[in-house]
């Protein structure tokens, strides 16, 4: 289960199964596909000319990429070709694969809840992006690595979302701080504080999902911000923003706004499994980064893991199909 | 990447002007402007290519009218081909059955099937007088029942129970004979979002369908959605006979190519847009205003229907009264105004609907009139008592300088906020005199003063 942090302290590689990896690779077979499928034939081709190269284009703009990022990479490809005079495809491929790592390699910066006491997390998105899966998951997951938690429902507006939460804190036997209606600044308030007296590591608070256009909302979730900042002056330690990894161009405009309306410091990506995506990153990499905390690559309770720059374009153009 | 599609295309027509004709060359470069535009919408990559081609087909030939510039004629042409692709045959739902109609909601985790279903049941029951039961086979997610138990109640339509425990299958089965024997018009089946690629969950929905015999099976995706939404409602459509699609959450700002993409990849109508979280949000589907969002046009008639649906009716009557008699226009009015502003996005988001043009002349004129501009003269209205706010002129030296105080800011600004008020107050006189000359040179002075 942890394995992949024994690897990352002792170099060895992952013996228990099924390693992240291996479910990294299989939550991206589709992507992979999609790429790899077309990419497959690129680079069995027998040499790089413009029309593989426009191939290529074509291949990025279908991953959600955006204009901007594609047109980025391809223009970098081209400086690489005729710099190290690359001339087989093959060659493209391990260029292509190093430049979307070092692209996205900024953007790995696991979390670590250890600094603070207790560390406070706000988690924001849109309707629908996942927030409250996503908060069960990374209970779990916290909870793995030995910190206690303890979550507020803090999606006071839509039906059920309290008892959605619920569920969650009782799969896991976490707490969950909430009240009948009302105020979600209120609840987050009160688990602060009810964390502070049982001495919890660390805090979750859902919201409400909203959307940037919607001006109310958005001055409703900074309130909670600043309600956090009055319970604990450091705080907000981490504000998560869950982005739908099947969202388009639309999720640069949604990290945007919800930055400047409550100072963003992480991204969760959803749903990586079974869609196309992960070019989406690359967009947010050149036009708006943020650290990408975790990615959610199935709907397993394990399944929502730290962002691993290097495998993450290793997987996304893979050759080999998925052990 | 809010550039508008008529904008860039302005660069490339610079080149061709005073051409009178579109021709395969001089388009080529305008083409691939808005293919970009269509990307940066999210249309999919196939039906973009296959868009393109169709508008240069049409395009090409076509005698550009003097009035207009050849961009201009391009985008008209898109503008036209998109909102027939999007169109076709008239949508609403059909019930032509023996009851109870079913319909079917399929789609994505978090596209908004709940949401939609307690909506279009509300729409159904209030516009069709129709009797509607809903029933959740989503035994997955936590709580899902619980929420489509609270939305159904909210909208005013029957609930029929069902537990995490029970197979979907049996949980339809119950409510269709619940249905039948208390005889409901509609019986709306809520599903678990659910992956096209997850070929259980996939088998599980058509068993559903092939045991319900739905007369509509309604797609309901999320507008946001990006490249995928192709391979998405291909793999719906494949696995389901859907009979229509409805488009979620296109409150939000994103362009929503993925309407587009959909529409050509499933062949289905769009019946129904989905916006904001109120389950009054649905409002049917319009393929031209649809099309101007896509190439970033702006939406004015979604401006007037935002004004409408935001502003208060019963305090507009009020607020018109007052201009009428002329008199009695105080600072709670003038604050009333700003809020009012402010609940349509504040000046900003009424710029972003505008098309461009017109968004970057407002902007001169305006433009120093920030978001927290309006907000400081909110804060300096709220540090006055009521009594202030109903008379002004009670407003000396102490009450200002405490006003400052309490709202954090110089006595000079207060003053300024006196001295536009009063403006605003001689402008509504004036304007219900009727000197609307008058009135005209007023606006500018305000304007010059709120700077």
């Amino acid at each position: 289960m942890l394995s992949f942090f024994k690897k990352k302290e002792g170099g060895t590689p992952p013996a228990t199964a099924p390693s992240w990896t291996q479910r990294l690779r299989a939550g991206l077979a589709r992507t992979r596909a999609q790429i790899g499928g077309t990419l497959g034939g690129l680079f069995g081709r027998s040499r790089i000319d413009e029309e593989l190269l426009e191939e290529l284009e074509s291949t990025l703009l279908m991953a959600d990429c955006g204009v901007e990022a594609t047109q980025w990479l391809l223009a970098e490809l081209r400086g690489r070709i005729r710099r190290d005079k690359l001339e087989t495809p093959a060659q493209l491929r391990q260029v292509l694969v190093d430049l979307l790592a070092t692209l996205l390699g900024p953007l790995e910066q696991p979390l670590d809840p250890a600094g603070q006491h207790p560390f406070i997390m706000m988690i924001a998105g849109v309707n629908g992006a996942g927030k409250t899966t996503s908060i069960g998951k990374l209970a779990k997951h916290f909870q793995g690595r030995g910190h206690s938690v303890v979550l507020a429902a803090g999606d006071t507006f839509r039906a059920a979302a309290r008892e959605q939460l619920m569920e969650w804190g009782r799969r896991n036997d976490v707490t969950v701080i909430a009240q009948e209606s009302g105020d979600p600044a209120a609840v987050v308030f009160d688990a602060i504080g009810a964390a502070r007296a049982r001495g919890i590591d660390v805090v979750m608070a859902d919201t409400a999902g909203r959307l940037p256009t919607q001006l109310h909302l958005m001055e409703e979730i900074a309130k909670v911000r600043r309600v956090v900042q009055k319970a604990e002056p450091g705080g907000p330690h981490e504000v998560l923003l869950v982005l739908d990894a099947n969202i388009g161009q639309n999720a640069i405009a949604q990290v945007k706004a919800f930055d400047k309306a409550i100072g963003v410091t992480g991204l969760v990506i959803t749903k990586l499994d079974g869609t196309a995506k992960g070019g989406v990153l690359a967009a947010i990499a050149r036009q708006c980064p943020k650290p990408v905390r975790f990615i959610g690559v199935g709907e397993g309770i394990d399944d929502l893991q730290p962002f691993r720059a290097a495998e993450f374009a290793e997987a996304l153009f893979e050759e080999a199909p998925a052990p | 990447m809010l550039d508008n599609l008529t904008q860039r295309l302005g660069r490339v027509v610079k080149t061709l002007r005073g051409q009178a004709r579109l021709t395969e060359d001089n388009i080529a470069e305008m083409l691939r402007e808005i293919r970009m535009a269509l990307l940066e919408a999210d249309v999919a990559l196939p039906v973009v290519k296959d868009f393109i081609s169709r508008v240069r087909e049409r395009a090409v030939g076509q005698e550009v009218l003097s009035s207009l510039s050849p961009g201009q004629a391009l985008v008209g042409v898109v503008h036209r081909e998109l909102t027939e692709l999007m169109g076709g045959q008239s949508a609403g739902i059909n019930l032509a059955t023996q009851p109870p109609a079913v319909i079917l909601m399929a789609g994505l985790q978090g596209a908004g099937k709940t949401t939609t279903t307690a909506k279009l049941g509300k729409w159904l029951k209030e516009r069709q007088k129709k009797k509607v039961l809903a029933v959740s086979c989503d035994v997955y997610r936590p709580a899902a029942i619980e929420q489509l138990k609270t939305v159904a109640g909210q909208a005013g339509i029957d609930f029929f129970p069902s537990e995490t425990g029970q197979k979907p299958a049996d949980i339809a089965a119950a409510a269709l004979d619940h249905a039948r024997r208390h005889y409901y018009d509609v019986l709306f089946v809520d599903t678990a979002g659910r992956l096209a690629i997850d070929e259980a969950m996939m088998a599980e929905i058509q068993a559903l369908h092939a045991q319900l015999d739905p007369i509509e099976c309604l797609f309901v995706v999320d507008a946001m959605l990006g490249q995928d939404a192709v391979n998405t409602a291909r793999a719906f459509n494949d696995a389901l006979p859907l009979t229509g699609v409805i488009l979620t959450k296109l409150d939000g700002d994103s362009r929503g190519g993925a309407a587009l993409s959909v529409r050509q990849v499933t062949g289905k109508p769009l019946k129904f847009a989905g916006v904001g979280e109120k389950l009054t949000g649905l409002e049917e589907f319009h393929p031209e205003r649809m099309a101007s969002r896509i190439l970033g046009m702006g939406d004015i008639l979604g401006l007037v229907e935002e004004a409408q649906r935001s502003v208060d009716q019963d305090k507009a009557k009020e607020f018109a009264q007052k201009l009428k008699s002329g008199k009695g226009f105080d600072l709670n009015d003038f604050k009333d105004q700003i809020a009012q502003m402010r609940k349509m996005g504040g000046l900003g988001g009424l710029l972003d609907k505008l098309p461009a043009q017109f968004g970057a002349l407002a902007q001169q004129a305006g433009g120093a009139v920030e978001d927290k501009a309006i907000r400081r003269v909110e804060g300096i209205i709220n540090s006055m008592t009521p009594q202030e706010r109903s008379k002004p002129e009670l407003i000396k030296a102490s009450r200002k300088r405490r006003i400052a105080t309490g709202a954090g800011v110089q006595v000079q600004e207060v003053n300024r906020l006196l001295n536009q008020f009063e403006q605003t107050q001689k402008m509504m006189k004036q304007f219900s005199k009727g000197g609307m000359g008058k009135m005209m040179r007023a606006m500018k002075g305000m304007m010059q003063g709120m700077r």
